[in-house]
């Protein structure tokens, strides 16, 4: 059954070469994040190429709660955090071990799953907009108790400490005939690029876990949930179990993205994983990306961070180029990017309102 | 003598001051097909919503066999065998026509919790569905999300989906409502279909007088939430106050 055939044409066209476009973007983009450390091996690059994987991950887990099942959370950074704390602690009191990693990891994920499902379950049933103000209270008192546990956690300090040695920058990866660190178009294959490649394949796995998941049974009742609850219910499906089953799957998947985080940044802090700011980043970028699309979390992840991170260089380049003129050097002065970034998400929501995959693609109608 | 396959006892509901459903007792048995008239408002679709538990029931109990089923929720009841479909389109309007087939063959299967293989990859899943689609004459519009449908073919899609529940009892409301003269008769021949097999008990709440006479074994009367007759078809549209109640109504119904 030709599957285009009952649609409008123009329509189909037009979504065609938008999802071929969104596809090119996410092709051009996985390659970018897959030779990062040869393409772009300055420190600062590293970082962003890092964070973006990490926030693919996240905004991804955190859109299969919003944009597949229609349930609103604010607790994402709290089970990201529970799995970067989780980690940093355990690397911190037993040492720079994969020992400790897995435990840590494991101690993190496992506590946010119980403590998703004991959420879910007592509140999932309830109003969405109760069931949002509970996650953010919960997420509030995980912050407090962060910073109040201050021998564990090193409070507003965060916890500084060091990873599994095959990470360290001082380890030679791979070596060539002299003994020497092997380096490839000029980047030396140390344990910084190991660090770096262990967190794009953990990513690669959880994102590829996730787009199972969607594409399942399962990831269709998600999507009956949000469309129309009460009749999801009468086709037999326990609504509030779904609901509090893919709380629990999305808690695990930030957890592991805590984890990655944790072991690339050697430093666990309230602002690296369980800010607010955070929780509003991950907003953003399941906005800009598209919500209830799995690909567009590479594109909002990747469009936020980029501009979060180069936008000041731009502007400040803007600003010199622009020296001779009146008025717009300092409308281009570095220290106002916070305006330029509002307006990009504004001319962003306004030129893209499904999101950058959603109205590209325009949802595709398989069967 | 066996057990009615669906009893309701005493039946109430009330919102604020209104009694919508009154203490309604009625018993339903395999092979049968009800037909539930009364005018609008007179409490149909209230009952149906109390049997298949979207509602929950001031007063009285709800008998499926022998089972008190009074207690469980829409899910539970839907997975006892209790089927229902919908007088006000209610489907998933962004998925596709086939998804939502899908939806209920998957649930019928119990298959909902599966999350680590590909939906698609499930064949058996995607013929049923499809099975159901030819039955309804809806194979040709199966990739289209359900908000681009005709009314039409939005009130076959829910008889589908009804079918792919399998269940035991069958409740229709109003079926045939908004749909065009040649679409009518596929739905009617679909329970025509399903009265064949005499372990299904069919509910069907309809006001054309023509297709209630064509099918009713047995014909029961709502009005303002009370059970006022039910008989045989003839004997319950020759009596008086079945007429006087429906002296009002549109012409097609009054037939
Ligand atoms: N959720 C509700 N809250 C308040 N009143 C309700 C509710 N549902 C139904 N009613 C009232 O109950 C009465 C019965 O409604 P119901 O929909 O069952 O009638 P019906 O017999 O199905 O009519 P129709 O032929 O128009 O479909 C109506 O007066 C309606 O306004
Ligand atoms: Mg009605």
């Amino acid at each position: 059954m030709n599957q285009t055939t009952n649609e409008p044409q123009g329509q189909t066209r037009g979504g065609r070469t938008g999802r071929l476009i969104a596809y090119g973007l996410i092709g051009i983009i996985a390659i970018c994040l897959f030779f990062a450390p040869l393409l772009f091996p300055d420190v600062r690059s590293q970082e962003v190429a890092a964070r973006i994987c990490i926030f693919i991950v996240l905004v991804a887990s955190y859109d299969l709660l919003i944009g597949y099942t229609g349930i609103v959370s604010f607790a994402h950074t709290m089970f990201f955090g529970l799995g970067a704390y989780a980690t940093a602690i355990a690397l911190k009191q037993m040492g720079p071990g994969w020992d400790a990693v897995i435990i840590g990891g494991a101690l993190g994920v496992g506590v946010s799953v119980l403590l998703a499902a004991l959420v879910g379950l007592l509140s999932l049933r309830v109003k969405a907009i109760f069931f949002a103000m509970v996650t953010l209270a919960a997420a509030s008192v995980m912050a407090v108790l962060a910073s109040q546990f201050s021998d564990f956690t090193g409070g507003e300090d965060g916890i500084i400490y060091k990873v599994p040695k095959i990470f360290s920058p001082a380890t030679k990866l791979l070596t060539d005939e002299n003994g020497k660190v092997l380096t490839i178009f000029g980047v030396k294959a140390n344990g910084k690029m190991a660090a770096y490649y262990f967190v794009f394949f953990g990513s690669l796995i959880l994102y590829f876990l996730m787009l199972r998941i969607v594409a399942s049974p399962l990831g269709t009742v998600l999507e009956a949930i949000r469309e129309n609850e009460m009749r999801a219910e009468a086709l037999g499906y326990k609504v509030v179990l779904y609901r509090t089953a893919i709380f629990c799957i999305a808690a695990a998947i930030a957890a592991c993205a805590g984890i990655l985080r944790a072991v690339w940044l050697k430093y666990t802090g309230p602002e690296t994983t369980l800010s607010f700011a955070i929780m509003i980043d991950i907003l953003l970028m399941v906005v800009i990306g598209g919500m209830g699309t799995m690909t567009g979390a590479i594109i909002g992840a990747t469009v936020m961070s980029v501009a979060q991170f180069y936008l000041k260089d731009l502007m400040q380049l803007a600003s010199e180029a622009t020296a001779g003129i009146p008025l717009v050097p300092d409308l281009l002065d570095p220290d106002r990017w916070l305006l330029w970034l509002g307006l990009l998400f504004i001319l962003l929501v306004y030129f893209f309102p499904a999101g950058i995959v959603g109205t590209l693609a325009r949802k595709g109608h398989h069967p | 003598m066996t057990p009615a396959s669906l009893r309701i006892e005493d039946l109430t509901i009330r919102f604020g001051g209104h009694t919508a459903v009154d203490a309604v007792t009625c018993a339903f048995q395999a092979g049968e097909l009800t037909v539930i008239v009364g005018p609008n408002g007179a409490g149909k679709t209230t009952c149906f919503n109390l049997i298949s538990g979207q509602l929950r029931p001031s007063a009285g109990r709800i008998f499926k066999g022998d089972r008190d089923i009074t207690g469980l929720s829409a899910s539970a009841r839907a997975k006892a065998g209790i089927g229902r479909a919908f007088q006000l389109t209610n489907l998933f309007p962004q998925l596709s026509v086939l998804e939502n087939v899908r939806l209920a063959v998957q649930a019928q299967h119990g298959l909902g919790p599966v999350i680590f293989r590909r939906a698609r990859s499930f064949g058996k899943l995607r013929d049923e569905a499809y099975s159901f689609l030819e039955a309804t004459r809806l194979a040709g519009v199966a990739a289209q999300p359900v908000s681009a449908l005709s009314h039409g073919d939005q009130r076959k899609l829910e008889i589908a989906l009804l079918l792919a529940l399998k269940p035991d009892i069958f409740m229709f409301d109003e079926p045939t409502a908004g749909m065009s003269v040649d679409e009518a008769p596929v739905i009617l021949e679909l329970i025509e279909e399903i009265r064949k097999d005499k372990a299904k008990t069919i509910l069907l709440v309809e006001h054309k007088m023509d297709v209630v006479r064509s099918l009713a074994d047995r014909i029961v009367v709502l009005h303002n939430g009370a059970l006022v007759a039910d008989g045989l078809p003839n004997e319950v549209i020759a009596l008086p106050l079945v007429r006087e109640i429906y002296l009002g109504m549109p012409e097609e119904s009054a037939a």
